[in-house]
């Protein structure tokens, strides 16, 4: 994937590489052990997270850090985790969230 | 229970817990994110002395620090409310509870939304959203895209992307409605850049400023402000555009960009498409205090100071026994001036531990706070020092009112 910026002309060549395995929606991706869920799946090209619970239109990231719900997934069978917030482990079967109550911010 | 607990490993934060730590306390830091730094960690740019200011780099000196002094780390944990019984703290996370007699909340700030029609769309990010994927996570938000908004953080951040290979199509203005107001405003806009032209990271913002001495030539600067608009390290900055729209199926496709007058009025027949496949907003922060207006503290709108703040003193304290605020909580300013309050809150909890003569330590510490923000590199609001003293001012009031109403309570008491 190119996405990553693996070079960058201030903060240099990035150090981690110690890629893991997980899925999403029941596909198979690689991702960097511990970055966020978000940044694994927008490294492999990844913006739609969940279906908005009564329009179905679809969502993704929105803060990044946390404030705005907007990334909730199931992960290993929980509801409701932000991605955004949550690393990435060897394993993880995460899936869009379905039937949460509509979101705080919209 | 331990003796001082932190929630927020932030500049303040971190900074506060390696006080405390320092003068002998045991210090439990709980933050919701997964790395320690808060929003410092995505923060890059050249310091006038040629040297970059490498967020990450300072965060990790600053986490470093602390966990070598003993402080206890607990990350990835959010705090969702918190409560006070006889003196006692109880944190509740979604994991633990804890408590403590001495409680920090160093939360720092949000970035408030402006809805432009389509903003739902997956590729629709915030500004912050954009410079944490970029800088921290190094993973490009996307090849192409638009911010949308213009203000100090934004253009931060537009160099930023570009700095990293990410084009920015342009910087440039949401369409005005009741929510976006004065942000749609090409001549609002401008005016509010001028404030802090002397640390624009722009050549045109500070030949501007200059240029633009009055109000009169401030309209005139608009009027005539170039309707392709001027180049920052080639991002074209169009104050004469406004987003109306941003359109794709089921992802970003592009923006619909139109021609505006002055007063933020879309010229009709005058919008055109670009193709973009990210789109950033930037509203500008406020402090986020919900945990300070859960625990019952009063709290004023400060305008300066970027919002609702909770009322505190040069010391970081609140006025409920305990209870400190430090950081963007207390008003949005940069990581240096939020980490020299954290130090401040951390002696100030140390006094409170029962540890004697930090008066003086106290005392300089505020005097370094105040230093420290004179230096500034980047001011999010002209007039952030009239904010500060507004929120000292109601402290005075509040604290008068309180002695009153004690003397009247008292009075009362024995008629
Ligand atoms: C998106 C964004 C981008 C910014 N970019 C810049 C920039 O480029 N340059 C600049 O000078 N300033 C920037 N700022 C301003 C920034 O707030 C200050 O520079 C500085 O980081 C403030 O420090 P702080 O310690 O007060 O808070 P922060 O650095 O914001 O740290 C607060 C911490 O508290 C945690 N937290 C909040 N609520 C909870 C909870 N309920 N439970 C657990 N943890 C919680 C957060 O996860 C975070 O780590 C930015 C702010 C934001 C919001
Ligand atoms: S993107 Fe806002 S909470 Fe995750």
């Amino acid at each position: 994937m190119t996405r990553r910026i693996l070079d960058h002309p201030i903060l240099g060549k990035m150090e981690d590489n110690n890629y893991v395995s997980f899925t999403f929606n029941q596909k198979g991706y690689k991702g960097l052990e511990n970055e966020s869920l978000a940044a694994a799946l927008l490294a492999n090209g990844i913006r739609t997270l969940r279906h908005h619970e009564e329009s179905g239109s679809p969502r993704g990231i929105y803060c990044n850090i946390g404030h705005c719900y907007e990334c909730r997934v199931s992960v290993d069978g929980q509801q409701g985790i932000r991605a955004c917030l949550t690393p990435v482990k060897e394993g993880m079967t995460v899936e869009s969230d379905g039937q949460l109550p509509s979101s705080k911010r919209r | 229970m331990d003796n001082a607990i932190i929630i927020g490993a932030g500049p303040a934060g971190l900074t506060a817990a390696v006080t405390c730590a320092e003068k002998g306390l045991d210090v439990v830091v709980i933050d919701e994110y997964m790395r320690a730094g808060g929003r410092l960690l995505g923060q890059l740019y050249e310091e006038p002395n040629g040297n970059w200011w490498n967020g990450i780099k300072e965060s990790n000196k600053l986490y470093e620090k602390a966990v070598d002094l003993g402080v206890n780390f607990h990350l990835n944990t959010a705090v969702n409310n918190i409560e006070n019984s006889n003196g006692i703290w109880t944190i509740y996370t979604e994991r633990e509870t804890f408590h403590t007699p001495s409680l920090l909340l160093a939360t720092g700030a949000a970035e408030a939304p402006v809805p432009v029609p389509g903003w739902t769309l997956p590729g629709v990010m915030s500004v912050g959203a954009a410079q944490v994927m970029t800088n921290v996570h190094r993973v490009k938000p996307g090849e192409r895209g638009v911010i949308i908004g213009v203000n100090v953080l934004s253009a931060a951040i537009a160099m930023e992307l570009q700095l990293a290979g990410v084009e920015v199509a342009s910087l440039t203005l949401p369409k005005t409605n009741q929510v976006t107001q004065d942000a749609g405003k090409p001549k609002e806009v401008l005016d509010s850049l001028l404030h802090v032209s002397h640390m624009a990271p722009s050549p045109f913002v500070r030949y501007g400023s200059k240029l633009m001495k009055n109000d009169f030539m401030k309209k005139l600067g608009v009027n005539f402000f170039p309707k392709k608009g001027v180049k920052m390290w080639d991002i074209p900055i169009q104050l004469r555009k406004a987003v109306t729209k941003i359109y794709g199926e089921d992802e970003v496709e592009g923006v619909t960009l139109a021609t505006i007058n002055a007063d933020g009025e879309v010229v009709s027949g005058s919008e055109e498409h670009i193709p973009v496949d990210f789109v950033c907003i930037a509203g500008g922060l406020y402090p986020l205090a919900e945990l300070a207006a859960v625990a019952g503290c009063p709290f004023y709108l400060v305008e300066e100071l970027g919002g609702y703040v909770p009322l505190h003193n040069e010391r970081m304290e609140s006025p409920l026994e305990g209870l400190y605020v430090a950081g963007n909580i207390t008003g949005i300013e940069g990581a240096k001036v939020a980490a020299a309050q954290g130090r401040t809150a951390g002696l100030s909890m140390a006094h409170h531990a029962g540890m004697d003569d930090l008066d003086g330590e106290i005392k300089n510490s505020i005097k370094r706070t105040e230093q420290t923000r004179d230096n500034a590199h980047i001011q999010f609001h002209p007039e952030i020092e009239t904010g500060r003293k507004k929120i000292l001012q109601q402290w005075d009031a509040y604290q008068s009112n309180k002695e009153r109403s004690v003397v009247s309570n008292s009075r009362g008491g024995i008629t």
